[in-house]
């Protein structure tokens, strides 16, 4: 044990084996050529690590209702995601900050590069941003997007999905992930969502249904908690 | 799940997936590359590079993240208990897209010293994430500097092969001063190294 009064770094702990999905996953075309051939080199969490970017109500720009950002509502079914960013512990991941963004409910972005035929809803940009509140709760107010072609493989679909961007509190929490729809037909077959080696940690990717969100003539309510890398017990175990 | 996944915590964790080729919707309101802010006294440098895949063809389509401590080697972050100043308004956090030829450029300050595990000073060096499409989880490494007198007593970069090491500097790139140049080579026998913590 160090003996001097610096307090002690706690790092974050390591994800488990299978959670995140590997880096190269064939199936996933695109990753052929762009996935690192050396294995990782693990460092110790310092400093460095175990800080990271935070951010304050004055850098949002978009909010988080994706329904009122154009003249008039967007085409297609309104629901409202809700959730809580949690670290493993089950604390609550306060005043970070979640960007998302989505295709409008025919299947298509509002990009460039997004060459699918389907139309683009003039009402719909398709992005939100929020802090989480105290209790780590967030909710955004959307319609769901629709399913759309991509190249990968002859008929490949990408299931309906909102891509969401969270930082937690450290470099260490950064996270990317996509939120899916229970019993979208299309998942089985997608090799992004079947990357992800771990069933239980591919099902924790899909929203739930929710009654108690769900209101009344609007919107279908989704239910969807997002878990961050929580804190090492101690920082002895701060060891690659 | 495995039992792996519920020794390591009480909640299962979000896995990682790909930021895609549509992120510009939703990130770009909080693309920063300059990171520089009025009143700041160290000398301001600009890091410009490319993302290359394995055939060297550039990455149109990356997303590079940034985060750095300030010219004192101190973080904007509550849990960095070092006696350092801050500067007002200097974030550390830094956003660029590539562009169509694959490249990014920040401008920014060479950040100080920040202690390691051990409390022995590392090297001046940014920490980076780096997404794109094709990538189910970002990769990070750091950009350091070329010729700094301190990266020989680094950690982290004690930790790394040393033939491989040359990926992680940041080189002078003239006539500019100041100006660096730092290159990402995703995968083959230039693969930039990348880290896992």
């Amino acid at each position: 044990m160090k003996d001097h009064c610096v307090p002690a770094l706690r790092g974050y702990r390591k994800p488990a084996p299978g959670i995140h999905p590997p880096h190269l996953h064939p199936d996933y075309v695109s990753s052929r050529k762009r996935a690192p051939a050396h294995p990782l080199v693990p460092i110790p969490q310092t400093l460095s690590e175990t800080t990271g970017p935070s951010f304050q109500s004055h850098h949002l720009r978009a909010g988080a209702d994706l329904t009122v950002q154009g003249k008039e509502a967007p085409l297609g079914q309104k629901i409202l995601i809700s959730g809580r960013v949690l670290d493993e512990d089950g604390k609550p991941v306060r005043s970070t900050l979640v960007e998302i963004w989505q295709a409008n409910a025919a299947g298509r972005y509002r990009h460039l590069v997004d060459e699918h035929a389907a139309p683009i809803d003039p009402n719909f940009i398709g992005k939100g941003q929020l802090l989480t509140d105290d209790e780590g709760r967030y909710q955004f107010r959307t319609i769901k997007p629709g399913a759309y072609p991509w190249r990968n493989h002859p008929n490949a679909w990408r299931p309906a999905h909102i891509h969401f961007s969270l930082f937690g509190p450290a470099f260490s929490t950064r996270l990317v992930t996509q939120m899916y729809f229970p019993g979208d037909p299309l998942l089985p077959f997608d090799p992004i969502f079947n990357g992800i080696r771990d069933e239980a940690a591919r099902q924790r990717l899909i929203a739930m249904f929710d009654w108690q969100t769900t209101v009344p003539q609007e919107a279908l309510g989704f239910k969807f908690d997002i878990v961050l890398r929580g804190r090492l017990e101690t920082p002895m175990e701060n060891r690659p | 799940m495995s039992k792996e996944a519920t020794a390591t915590g009480i909640l299962g964790l979000a896995a990682s997936q790909t930021v895609g080729p549509f992120f510009q919707i939703g990130l770009e309101d909080l693309y920063q590359t300059d990171l520089t802010v009025p009143g700041l006294t160290a000398t301001v440098i600009t890091i410009s590079g490319k993302i290359l895949d394995a055939d060297l063809l550039p990455v149109p389509d990356a997303l590079v993240e940034i985060w750095q401590a300030n010219s004192f080697g101190k973080y904007a972050h509550p849990d960095d208990y070092q006696d350092k100043p801050l500067d007002p308004g200097f974030t550390g956090f830094g956003r660029c897209p590539t562009n169509s030829e694959g490249a990014f450029q920040f401008r920014t300050v060479k950040p100080g010293s920040v202690p390691s595990s051990t409390e022995a000073p590392q090297a001046p060096h940014i920490n980076v994430s780096i997404f794109m499409r094709g990538l189910l989880n970002r990769l990070v490494t750091r950009i350091y500097f070329f010729g700094d007198e301190r990266n020989g007593a680094d950690e982290v970069l004690s930790l790394v092969d040393p033939a491989r090491r040359s990926t992680l500097l940041a080189r002078p790139d003239p006539p500019c001063p100041d100006a660096y140049r730092w290159d990402v080579v995703l995968q083959g026998p230039h693969e930039t190294v990348f880290f896992d913590f």
